[in-house]
């Protein structure tokens, strides 16, 4: 350790504590100090992270590093620090209100098992704001907003953590002298830590409720909530693990460019909009990029958006791809100049582009879909007839590609043969349906 | 050279390519490709990327790591901006630089997930307590959303502060052909921290409109940060004096700084009585439209404005000059024509074009609603 030795950790001149006579916050603040005096901590790397309320206050007290934070969320910055750098010590510091508003974070800090100690200033109320009811506040119990006694059952944050993977877990009072080690063991545990330290509010619960220190130790008995250790395993600490998970990966291209080097020829003069309409699951989309490929191949520019329902397995897959000889503005088709119509699922998203086609545009539509009122020029395909692919549906949009590239010169059949030889996945066959394609 | 591309993958190229090395975000429709990307490519660079458990742990963890010193980028939409909420308001009191992405779809609440639409524009301005100022960047087409993500991790780091990306799911998730030399990556701003030997106090500045130098966690300094008013040491304060200093700093470190952010094109033709002023996805059919008017010899102006706040004041009033009716075309029900009304001088018509129906506006109707027929 490179530091002096540390006789304390508390910025001395800031003393006493502003908090209320009495008042638990104090002396847990005093049996946090101890703690790290016994740790011996490097104070630069020493985060202290407080949530809002009374506790809130109490990083100001510490000669380390501290990040005051919003309502509940002092455990996801904690996470962020401690990912960020795996070498820093965090210690959190909340009450019994930020658990309940951020009790999502406390849960999944466990399942991650991220390296941050908690320690919970539970006093079962709100402090700052007024004395109101927390999520611990005991059956019965008397605050500003639940004047006629608490009718919610308390939560047990000790195992609403410990149950969902915090690998070290205690619940203590503010008034145990053995605080200073239960502390400790909570900061040095390699992973997620959880304190619960029950304590007085000698501004609201107290004077509200009669209640005392021997009344809080009664009310863990009757509630069953045990004090001490309550979980303590070892588990891989989440920053380390996920470093370890990547390191694989370190070094390799990140978001490479696969450029394409326009090397054939097209006389596509206009722009033109494609739009192929089918269902879930038949490479709609793949097509719709293999025959975009192409087309930059060509020296074409080249759009494509593709329109599916959440529910991605089922349902309408519909692809618009636009092509032009120059760069592609305005991206939407309201009157396409090709569909290809190629199954019943589809023909719902195109009804209105179906309507606006004249007799200069072109529908090579399924043949099964027929008959299917129309101005454009049909060009059917019974791919029943297509020998291998009859029932193979997912090379149905190549084919229909294939064909529409024989009918219309958009672009040599060289350069979609070229961007699907690219692509080593189903080259193959893709290959072999843009040879049906063009026999038909 | 070209290349197929979408936005969402030019904006994690440019993120990667501007030494972004943290990444948390929440899968949502349609952010979600980004944080995917983030996911597979950050470990690549040795950075870290992670789903979270909500928008507002997103929020958390990059905040908190942004203050160790990573350079640190989320992406949500609509709604979860609405959760981000909060945080941005912290993330601008305590000076964090990040960079955070809205892929716009349509509102409000769930609204349309796979639905273009720009109305979270006054929102990403006014989109947390107290009214304090952001920046927000607009990219209209995939090549921009390379450049412009480089530029708003540039302007995170000279400010301090969050910077979006407002981009929508026509641009993020429609591929694109672009020129390979768009990916050029801009120079990338080194962080400046404050100095090693000298005595550091967080947030001590010698002028009214300064960006403090920062000290990360785990560095030579104690660093505190506070989500509280507060003075030069980051401790709690109420004092008037320290609490107007802050709160007029945070305004004026942007606001005296407009020209090193301000971003427009504008295209001016001699004479053009008719201006078209758009932003984002809008501003490509403006393109179309103004083309198709000037080869039918209509004088029309167009102005492209790129980085949306602060309102580039100067520009639009210096543009405007000449013109006696403006045309704003947006996805939303007419949210920076509010702007470009109180710039315009009196006498000077602002009309929008306005569709919140998950269309497109197109060239045509630019046309044919703008008179430029």
């Amino acid at each position: 350790m490179t530091h002096q030795l540390m006789t304390t950790y508390l910025n001395e001149s800031l003393l006493p504590y502003f908090f209320c006579p009495g008042c638990g916050h104090g002396m847990i603040v005093d049996h946090l100090n101890a703690a790290l005096v016994k740790l011996q901590l490097d104070p630069h790397k020493v985060v202290i992270v407080t949530d809002i309320g009374c506790s809130g206050l109490a990083d100001k007290y510490f000669a380390t590093n501290a990040f005051h934070g919003l309502h509940g969320r002092s455990v996801t910055y904690a996470t962020g620090i401690k990912l960020a750098d795996p070498e820093l010590k965090l210690i959190v510091l909340m009450g019994d209100g930020g658990c309940g508003i951020g009790g999502h974070h406390l849960i999944n800090a466990a399942r991650r098992n991220i390296g941050v100690a908690v320690v919970v200033f539970n006093n079962f109320n709100y402090g700052m704001t007024g004395g109101e009811h927390s999520v611990t506040t005991p059956p019965g119990g008397l605050t500003s907003s639940t004047p006629l006694g608490q009718l919610e059952q308390p939560m047990d944050i000790c195992q609403t953590v410990a149950v969902n993977g915090a690998s070290f877990v205690a619940r203590a009072t503010s008034f145990d002298k053995d605080l200073p080690d239960l502390l400790s063991t909570a900061i040095q545990n390699d992973g997620f830590s959880l304190v619960d330290i029950w304590e007085l509010c000698t501004a609201y619960y107290v004077p509200n409720n009669r209640f005392s220190k021997s009344l809080l130790e009664r009310t863990l008995t009757e509630l069953n909530f045990p004090t001490g250790i309550i979980r303590q395993e070892v588990r891989p600490e989440y920053s380390r693990a996920y470093r370890q998970s990547v390191a694989a990966e370190a070094g390799k291209t990140a978001m490479p460019s696969r450029p394409i080097q326009p090397k054939y020829e097209s006389h596509l003069e206009r722009r033109m909009g494609i739009v192929i309409a089918g269902a879930a699951g038949k490479k709609i989309n793949s097509a719709a990029t293999l025959l975009c490929r192409g087309a930059v191949l060509a020296g074409l520019w080249a759009t494509q958006r593709n329109d599916y329902p959440v529910t991605v397995k089922s349902g309408h897959s519909v692809a618009e791809v636009i092509l032009a000889p120059t760069e592609v503005g305005y991206t939407g088709i309201s009157k396409p100049e090709v569909i290809l119509l190629l199954f019943k699922e589809g023909l719902a998203s195109v009804r209105s582009q179906l309507a606006a086609m004249t007799e200069n545009d072109l529908l090579v539509i399924n043949r099964e879909l027929l008959p299917l009122k129309t101005e454009a020029r049909l060009i059917p395909i019974d791919f029943k007839a297509t020998g291998r692919f009859a029932n193979k549906k997912e090379y149905w949009a190549m084919i229909a590609l294939a064909k529409l590239l024989i009918e219309v010169q958009v672009y040599p059949l060289e350069a979609i043969k070229e961007a699907v030889s690219a692509r080593s996945e189903f080259a193959e066959d893709n290959l072999v349906a843009i040879e049906v394609g063009i026999a038909l | 050279m070209r290349e197929l591309i979408n936005g969402a993958q030019a904006i994690v190229r440019a993120a990667i390519h501007s030494g972004c090395n943290f990444f948390a975000g929440y899968p949502i429709t349609p952010a979600t490709d980004i944080l995917l990307y983030m996911i597979r490519e950050l470990p690549k660079v040795g950075g870290i990327a992670i789903q979270a458990e909500d928008e507002i742990a997103s929020m958390g963890f990059c905040i908190g790591a942004a203050m160790t010193g990573k350079r640190v980028m989320t992406a949500t939409s609509g709604p979860g901006i609405s959760l981000y909420s909060e945080n941005i308001g912290l993330a601008i009191m305590g000076e964090v630089p990040m960079v955070i992405v809205d892929v716009q779809r349509m509102g409000p609440a769930t609204g349309g997930a796979t639905t273009v639409a720009q109305g979270d524009i006054q929102f990403l301005r006014w989109g947390t307590s107290g009214g304090y100022p952001v920046i927000v960047l607009s990219p209209t087409n995939v090549a921009e959303c390379y450049r412009l993500t480089c530029q708003a991790f540039d302007l995170a780091e000279r400010f301090r502060v969050p910077v979006f990306l407002a981009t929508d799911k026509e641009t993020a998730l429609t591929l694109a052909t672009v020129d390979i030399e768009a990916f050029t990556a801009l120079p990338v701003r080194e962080r400046v921290d404050a100095p090693v030997e000298a005595e550091f106090i967080p947030y001590r500045v010698t002028a009214a409109d300064e960006v403090p130098a920062l000290s990360p966690y785990g560095g030579a300094h104690f660093l505190r940060f506070t989500t509280s008013t507060h003075d030069e040491h980051g401790q709690l304060t109420k004092s008037p004096d320290k609490v107007r200093v802050l709160n007029e700093r945070l305004a004026a470190k942007l606001e005296a700084h407009r020209d090193e952010i301000a971003m427009v094109k504008a295209e001016l033709q001699v004479g053009a009585e008719t201006m078209v002023i758009s932003y984002g996805v809008t501003a490509r059919a403006v393109q179309g439209a103004i083309a198709t008017a000037r080869e039918s010899d209509r004088s029309v102006s167009a102005l492209t404005i790129y980085s949306l706040w602060p309102v580039p004041e100067k520009e639009i009033k210096a543009a405007l000059r000449g013109i006696r009716r403006v045309i704003v075309p947006e996805l939303n029900l007419g949210q920076y024509r509010l702007e470009v009304e109180r710039l315009a001088p009196d006498g000077v018509e602002v009309e929008g074009i306005n569709r919140v129906d998950g269309e497109l506006i197109s060239p045509q109707e630019i046309l044919e609603q703008g008179g430029l027929l």
